[in-house]
């Protein structure tokens, strides 16, 4: 009965489906990097959810997932000139492959431990790949033009990814979606409240919580792809930085932990504010320090996050909005 | 590859060490108290850099009074940084004291890449060296490190010998029970990341006398102190000191065997590696 009531899911996706379609029909360029770098952090911030909001785990270093889809895609692109939509995939399977390897030792480790490891795991990955030459080393990895030509031009390419990006923030939001109601959903938020209760009433938690960090590993790694395919470069800085890691979890707690709708307002709220400082006059030179005088109220006062305080204040919201 | 560098590099290494290990105590201080993972570390330390650098470069002082003026702000403002930031969540979960350490981190270096800029400076000073054999001591690291055992040491008579000290200590035991004794538990709260913050200003006030850099440049010491404090265990100062030694040695000697750029790597394998097997640092009990 309830979904028939509160069609929330369609109604976002056919949203953000529609923010998607405004650069391409208003044929705007700027406009449509705007919205394909939103798009991406729709992807990140979601996918950290997962782990992070449902189930308690803060995966302080989750963009190391997104520079292995970036390097593997890459490699396959520029080495065997694979197919972009080919290698985006090939790239993600490995990814959640990595992440049910590192994800079975790790997750044992609770709160500030598995923080401090996720660190670990993206600093070794990313001073790794500096040296690792069959990938280009510190230098990285550049396409020549004519990778291109296959998709028939640059600006053709450069439509194909912003199209399999906004594909990829509609099948995040609704994998989060379909997580949150189901009952691996139930299992991870039972893990978060008290993991010790959740194995007495018969959750396996190593198994939730590995399958968690699997999904929330997948989505990042097809967004690491696409982007670095659009942009024609990557290199290990920009792959696994950790400034974007911690954006995307500030994110997501400025639009609302452990909620679906969050991390989407989140993103959105984020990137417009970062182009709102760095475009104005007054602010342009002190953007960091706002965005950290910002990020230390809402984690201050405003605890549950935009989404979560309106559920919070107006009970009735909760059918509506997830 | 040559075995002769061998002597002289690990020698390097371990006196950086001493360096290494004195912000690292400044971040397990702060986790060992109140279990908060100081995300500020890093800039607080470029912060203590900064502060010989002007007061050096713009008045003349000297570098090493210098250094005591950089403990003294760091006091200042750890504890500054505790009744903004920290005091409020103190009893949250670990997300939201990483994210409001985090906030300040990126405050202070949105406010000082303004007046900084991020190009690179240097203190120079030069106290001479000692030679025996193919073994050279800059005398710029020979005082940094006798700074160094000297802030442990007093850090140590701090904790062990006098009443805030052991005020400090109480409650990083048991919150609940030191309150009953009596002792008031925010103001040592505050205190302890007033010091573990002046530590941290300290390590970057020394490293400002060695080496060149940007207000960027915490950053590296910071990870290196997360190694480092995992290593000896999250939350043990003595754990922290010796797990600065180790790292610095291990510096010292792998640049003799890999290339420079590899170190890291092997830094960080280690760092997974010990939470992974020894969470409880290599000095811990056996988790």
């Amino acid at each position: 009965m309830r979904d028939l009531r509160a069609p929330f899911l369609p109604a976002v996706l056919v949203l953000i489906a529609a923010v998607a379609a405004i650069p391409i029909v208003t044929g705007n360029p700027s406009l449509r990097e705007e919205i394909f770098l939103v798009l991406m952090l729709v992807t990140l911030a979601s996918s950290i959810n997962i782990i992070m909001g449902y189930t308690g785990y803060v995966s302080f270093g989750h963009i190391v997932f997104f520079g292995i889809g970036g390097y593997i895609a890459f490699w396959l692109m520029q080495t065997f000139n694979v197919h972009f939509l080919l290698a985006a995939i090939a790239s993600a399977i490995p990814a959640a492959l990595i992440a049910a390897l590192i994800g079975i030792p790790i997750l044992r480790l609770r709160g500030a431990y598995f923080a401090l490891a996720t660190v670990g795991i993206n600093e070794a990955m990313k001073s790794f790949m500096t040296n690792f030459e069959p990938f280009g080393g510190a230098i990285g990895m550049f396409f020549s033009f004519s990778i291109y030509q296959q998709y028939g031009g640059a600006r053709e390419a450069a439509f194909l990814a912003y199209y399999t990006m906004a594909a990829i923030a509609l099948a995040t939001v609704a994998t989060s979606y379909v997580i949150r109601r189901s009952k691996l959903g139930l299992s991870l938020m039972a893990i978060r409240e008290d993991q010790d209760v959740a194995m007495l009433v018969g959750i396996d938690p190593a198994r939730a919580k590995v399958m968690a960090y699997v999904i929330s590993a997948f989505f990042p790694a097809l967004a690491g792809a696409t982007f670095f395919f659009k942009n024609g470069i990557i290199e290990p800085g920009p792959a696994f930085d950790l400034l974007r890691s911690i954006e995307s979890l500030v994110m997501v707690v400025l639009g609302g932990i452990g909620t679906v709708a969050g991390p989407i307002v989140g993103a959105a709220l984020y990137e417009w504010l970062r182009g709102f400082l760095i475009t104005s006059a007054t602010f342009a030179n002190f953007q960091l320090a706002i965005a950290g005088l910002l990020l230390l109220l809402t984690v201050l006062f405003v605890t549950a996050g935009l989404v979560g305080s309106l559920r919070n204040r107006f009970p009735r919201l909760r059918a509506y909005i997830q | 590859m040559s075995l002769e560098a061998l002597l002289p590099s690990a020698i390097d290494g371990l006196m950086l060490g001493f360096v290494y290990g004195l912000a690292a105590l400044g971040l397990t201080l702060i986790f060992g108290v109140m279990k908060v993972i100081n995300l500020s570390h890093g800039p607080i330390i470029a912060l203590g850099m900064f502060a010989v650098f002007i007061l050096f470069s713009g008045f003349g002082v000297n570098p090493y009074l210098g250094v005591l003026a950089a403990a003294l702000v760091g006091l200042l403002l750890g504890v500054a940084i505790y009744f903004v930031a920290v005091d409020r969540v103190i009893n949250a979960t670990e997300l939201t004291t990483l994210l409001a350490t985090f906030s300040v981190n990126l405050m202070i270096i949105g406010v000082a890449t303004v007046i900084f800029t991020t190009s690179p400076r240097s203190v120079d000073i030069d106290l001479g060296a000692l030679r025996a054999g193919n073994v050279t001591i800059l005398g710029t690291h020979g005082v940094a490190v006798a700074v160094a055992i000297l802030v442990a040491a007093a850090l140590y008579g701090f904790l062990f010998r006098t009443r805030p000290g052991k005020s400090i200590r109480a409650v990083a035991n048991n919150r609940a029970a030191a309150e009953l004794m009596g002792i008031d538990s925010r103001r040592m709260l505050a205190l302890a990341f007033g010091i573990g913050t002046a530590l941290a200003m300290t390590s970057g006030a020394l490293l400002a006398t060695l080496f060149s850099f940007t207000i960027l440049s915490g950053g590296t010491y910071e990870l290196k102190s997360f190694v480092i404090v995992v290593l000896g265990g999250l939350g043990n100062p003595t754990g922290a000191l010796v797990g600065g030694l180790v790292i610095g040695l291990l510096e010292g000697v792998l640049t003799v065997f890999l290339p420079v750029a590899w170190v890291p790597v092997v830094e960080y394998v280690i760092f997974v590696a010990v939470l992974l097997l020894r969470p409880a640092g290599l000095l811990g009990a056996r988790a």
